[in-house]
Parts: C-alpha cells; structure tokens; sequence
C-alpha cells in the first residue's frame, strides 16, 4: 500500500496524548498510553485499508449534480 | 451521560399522527442518493451505473430475496412544480432536474453498453421494494427512498435498511463475470462543485401556515449541523479553501426559501408534493441536512427536527430572527469549535449551540409530564449533546458523524504532519463514507465498538423485506410480497394491479399515510385467496372499511 510508506508511528505518541481530555488524576499514566494507544491502533487499521494512491483516486471521484 | 441501545414504540402504542402535542412521532421518511463510482471505468455514464446498482437488486430478489414487482412508477400525483407558497413554476422555466414527474429514460446506446446484463429482463430504472421502500435511478445516483414509518427510531432503522439495500447490490455487480466492481457512499458531494442529497419528509398539517414553519425552521436548520452533520474536508462549493467544517451539505446553500432542489439550493424547500390527501397535509420536505452513517446522528437529526414541529403547530416555537440565514449556516458550518457567533435582527450574537439551546429548551417547557418513551430519549440525548460540545466537542465522537470524522483526521495531522490540503486527508473524508464494510471508515469504527449503534444489523437486514407495520407502507409492501404478478406499478399513494384476464387496471390508491396499516389490513391479506379475491373484498366487500 502507498500509504503505509509515509507510517510514522514511533514518533506520534506525544501529539496523539493531545487528544487526551482531562485524564483522570487517579492513574493518568495509565490512561494515557492505553487511549495513545487506541489511536495508534485505529490509524494502523485505517492504513491498511485506505485506497492506495490517495490524490489519484480523490481526482477520480467525480459526480454528477443531484438534488 | 448519553448510553447505546434504543427503545422502541412497544407494538399496539397509539400513536399521536400529527399535530398532537410535543412529541417525536409522526408520519417520516428518509431519502438518500448515494455517490456512485466504478473504480476501473473512469469514464463510465452514472446513469447507467445507477442503473446496474437498482438491476444488480432486483437480482437478488430474482434470487429468492424478495419479490420483484411494481417496477412502473406510478407518477400520476407527481406534483414538483407546484409551490407551498401559493403557486405553480411554469414548466418552461423549471431547470430539466426539476420535472421528477417524468420517468428518467437510458438512450439505445446506453442499455447496448450495458455488457453482460442477464437477458430476461429489460433495463430496470425503478422499484419498489417488499419494505414499502423505492429503489430507483435519480438522475445520476442511485436513490433509496424508505417506506413512511411514525417515529425516529423506526427512521434510522429503514434508512439503514436502505444502505444494507446498496451493499447487497455493490456486492452483486462486484461478484457478476463481466461487470466492473462498483462503490456507494452515503455522503453528499464529490468536493469538487457537485452536491446530491439526502432528503426527509414529515408529514404536517396544512392547517399550519408555511410561512410558520418557515419562520422557525430556517434558524433551526441553520444551527442543526452542530449535532448531526456529517464533516467535510475543504471549504466552499468548489473545495477552494483547504480546512475543515461541520456540514457536507451547507456551503451548497445559497437561498432561504425556494422550490430549486439541485439549483440555487434554499434552506426551506416549498415544494408542495403531498402525496397524500392535499386539503389535510403537507409533506415538509427537507433538503439540507447531511447524510448519516452514525445512527445516533441520524436519530437525533430527525427527532429534533419532529419535536420542533410540534412547537410550531403548538404555536410555541422560539423564531430568532437570523440577520443573514444563509451566512450563519455557512459560519456555523466552518468552525468546528463552535465559538463563532451569528447575528439576529434584534442585535443578539448566538453561537449555533446557543439556537439549539433556545429550541431544546422550547422542548423542555413544552414537554407533557406524561411524554412517551421515545420522545423523552430524543429530548435526553439532545440536552445531554449539547451539554458535551458545549464542554468539549471532541466528547461527542461516539454520537456524531462530524465529530468522528474530525478526529480521525486530526489523528493522522498530529502523526503524519498532514496539512489540510494533503490528498490523504481527503481521502479519509471520503472513504468515511464508502458503504463497503472492510473499506469504509465509519464501517470499521463501528466495528470496532468506537460509535453508539441504536439498530442491531439483524434488525436492519429484517427492514430491508418488511414494512414498517403502522403506515400504508405496509400495505404496500405486502401487496407487492403477496402478489408481484399482479402489481404492475406503485407510488407512494398508489397501488395499480393487473388480473389476468381483465383488460383494465386497477388502481388502488393509498392516499391516507395512517392507513393500510397491519392492524387495518393484515387479516385481509391473510384471508384473500388471491390478488383478484383481494381486490374484491378491499373494494367491494365488508372489508371496505379498512380500505386505504
């Protein structure tokens, strides 16, 4: 897949802990890496099935007027 | 905290119609056009691929899925020139996409490019399905209309009906020798200049004036986005600015009201097409809102919507007066995190969750002790969404589609360092919305447990060959179960049979949305021996009080 040449996962953990919304103060740590971890699961699955050549086939999806 | 899991109207429940009380339940149904595209066949005619989607369907029921009957439209009560305002458009000064009342036709030349198309039928353009449902060719999209049904909750779950309808059907053309693969997705413009839509109707009564509903729709619509839009990556008509915003469908707005509904698009469409009895209904036909995958989007877009209808025939409906509709609509649409302020006449600034505030709590004031089950968890969900992305929109990504999407995309900036006009990015707008289950993203999130599911897919697959049980749609789909040899067309307030041996058609019409119900009508199909035995006792017999 074209897309997974531009994977980067090592160095995303810092910007996906951004996502995080007030983590509990009981174990933020914890709750951290397990909602990073998510993410990074989620982006992984996403790669593999996202259409291989990205601008090309954007360019191709073309419609005609409807209501 | 907004939970999973919805509640259904138990069976037998009277039902308030119309215009009784505040309440989520009347006469409804959704439409959708799905984008259409055949990876392999750039250049391929959308019609026809439209086409092939509604053949490779009635294919499957060839097969055993259903019956195939009613393929005529029956367009005798087509009405899309006349206007709830007062008026008729002159036939000559409607753009060709407005006359619906004619059936769309493929030139010779198109069906003999149709390769490998199984020879005992002619080119399908229409059908109506064994759910009360139409499934037909809508100028260059294949369009799901779902059967009426009488509350939210049944809405979701016919339209979803719709989307198993078109994966069944991608799915064969995918799996015929000959045929290029073809995809649909429920969303609603190809980000280039083109828009299609995803429709509701509700059923009002004419007794309220249009210039009410209007008054105090346009600001409703204008801020409904913020709960069910369905995101879009690029702004304006034609994609000329990178970014992100809430709506797919607003920026191709430009009017507040009209009868266009490809052209000059207007936030209140007038087109006055009953298809009912005209002297007691409307049908409210609303243009403007984005299609959904999420169901609780979809629950919630047509519940408040219902709910502010019933304040408006209450005669309490909040009519903030917007300074600019069409403006706020596209201001609101642009910013995600929902701070940016609209002006009203009275020279107030609200944010687009301060103008849903102001119609939940119309909600609240209105609402009767002893409401219904459904129309409290309509009112529960609206209060408590609003509450979230009033906090934190990011908290909402299990309820609406464009918080999902947004997340998604902001996911793949923060790894990959993706700005907005990165082709990756618009691929994941895209493919949110591609209907098929290991290639759609909103597929694989609902698989993944990371979106609130209102229908189980049991219950979806059941709704793609059963009506709904409290509308005419039932008595349309049972008639075109039980005698699809005889049913030789179909509208939706109509049913036109053929008996052998008789040279006149005849026409049943169905043009009261709260009759032909199961409880009116079910015995009869259980006792009539066959199409011609039914007919009689429908039209002529002691059974003619539970005519449609």
């Amino acid at each position: 897949m074209a897309t997974q040449d531009r994977r980067n996962t090592s160095g995303s953990a810092t910007e996906a802990e951004e996502e995080i919304p007030d983590p509990a103060p009981a174990a933020p740590e914890a709750q951290e890496s397990s909602q990073t971890q998510g993410v990074d699961d989620l982006l992984d699955e996403i790669d593999g099935v996202l259409e291989s050549n990205a601008e090309e086939f954007v360019r191709g999806f073309v419609q005609k007027g409807g209501q | 905290m907004i939970g999973t899991g919805g509640r259904r109207t138990a069976p037998g429940t009277v039902l308030p119609a119309v215009g009784e009380g505040i309440s989520v339940h009347r006469v409804m149904g959704t439409e959708t056009e799905y984008g259409i595209i055949a990876p392999a066949l750039p250049s391929a005619n959308p019609t026809l691929l439209s086409s092939q989607v509604v053949n490779a369907y009635a294919a499957t029921l060839r097969e055993g899925l259903g019956n195939l009957a009613g393929t005529r439209w029956d367009y005798t009560d087509e009405t899309p020139l006349t206007d709830a305002r007062g008026f008729r458009m002159d036939r000559a000064g409607a753009h060709p996409s407005q006359l619906t009342d004619e059936p769309p036709e493929l030139s010779a030349e198109q069906i003999a490019l149709e390769r490998g198309e199984p020879t005992e039928a002619a080119v399908l353009m229409n059908l109506v399905l064994n759910n009360g449902a139409r499934l037909y060719v809508d100028h260059a999209h294949p369009e799901y209309s779902s059967p009426e049904v009488t509350s939210p909750l049944d809405a979701v779950l016919w339209d979803r009906a719709g989307d198993h309808v078109a994966v069944t059907a991608m799915q064969r053309i995918g799996a015929v020798p000959g045929f290029s693969p073809v995809i649909l997705y429920k969303n609603n413009t190809d980000n280039k200049s083109v828009s299609y839509g995803s429709h509701e109707n509700y059923l009002v009564p004419r007794s309220v004036p249009f210039s009410k509903l209007a008054e105090a729709l346009i600001p409703f619509f204008a801020s409904r986005q913020v709960i069910c839009g369905a995101g879009r990556v690029g702004l304006g008509p034609l994609n000329q600015e990178p970014g992100f915003q809430i709506s797919q469908r607003a920026d191709f707005f430009e009017n507040e009201i009209g009868l266009e509904t490809t052209v000059r698009r207007p936030i209140i469409n007038t087109r006055d097409e009953p298809h009912a009895v005209a002297e007691k209904y409307r049908r409210l036909h609303v243009i403007i809102g984005d299609a959904n995958l999420n169901e609780v989007s979809n629950y919630l877009k047509v519940g408040t919507t219902a709910l502010v209808l019933s304040l408006i025939e209450q005669g309490v409906a909040p009519v903030p007066v917007l300074e600019d509709p069409v403006g706020a609509l596209h201001a609101i649409s642009h910013d995600p995190s929902l701070r940016t302020t609209v002006r009203l006449t009275d020279g107030r600034s609200v944010t687009g969750l301060d103008l849903q505030d102001l119609y939940c709590e119309a909600v609240l004031d209105a609402l009767p002790a002893d409401a219904d089950e459904q129309t409290r968890d309509v009112v529960d969900r609206w209060q408590a969404l609003l509450a979230t992305l009033r906090r934190d929109p990011m908290d909402a990504a299990r309820q609406v589609d464009w918080i999902a999407k947004l997340k998604v995309l902001e996911a793949y900036r923060a790894r990959d360092g993706l700005a907005w006009t990165d082709p990756r990015l618009a691929l994941i707008d895209l493919q949110y919305a591609d209907l098929r289950p290991e290639k759609g993203i909103y597929q694989r999130l609902a698989r993944r447990g990371d979106v609130d599911l209102l229908v189980p897919p049991a219950e979806v697959a059941w709704a793609a060959v059963h009506p709904p049980r409290d509308t005419r749609a039932y008595f349309r789909g049972r008639c075109i179960a039980e005698y699809p040899a005889e049913v030789v067309g179909a509208s939706w307030d109509s049913l036109i049979f053929e008996l052998a041996g008789e040279r006149r058609l005849q026409r049943v019409q169905t043009r009261e949305p709260l009759r032909g119900t199961a409880a009116l009508t079910a015995e009869l199909f259980d006792l009539a021996a066959d199409a011609e035995d039914f007919l009689a006792r429908l039209l002529s017999g002691p059974d003619r009080r539970v005519a449609p």
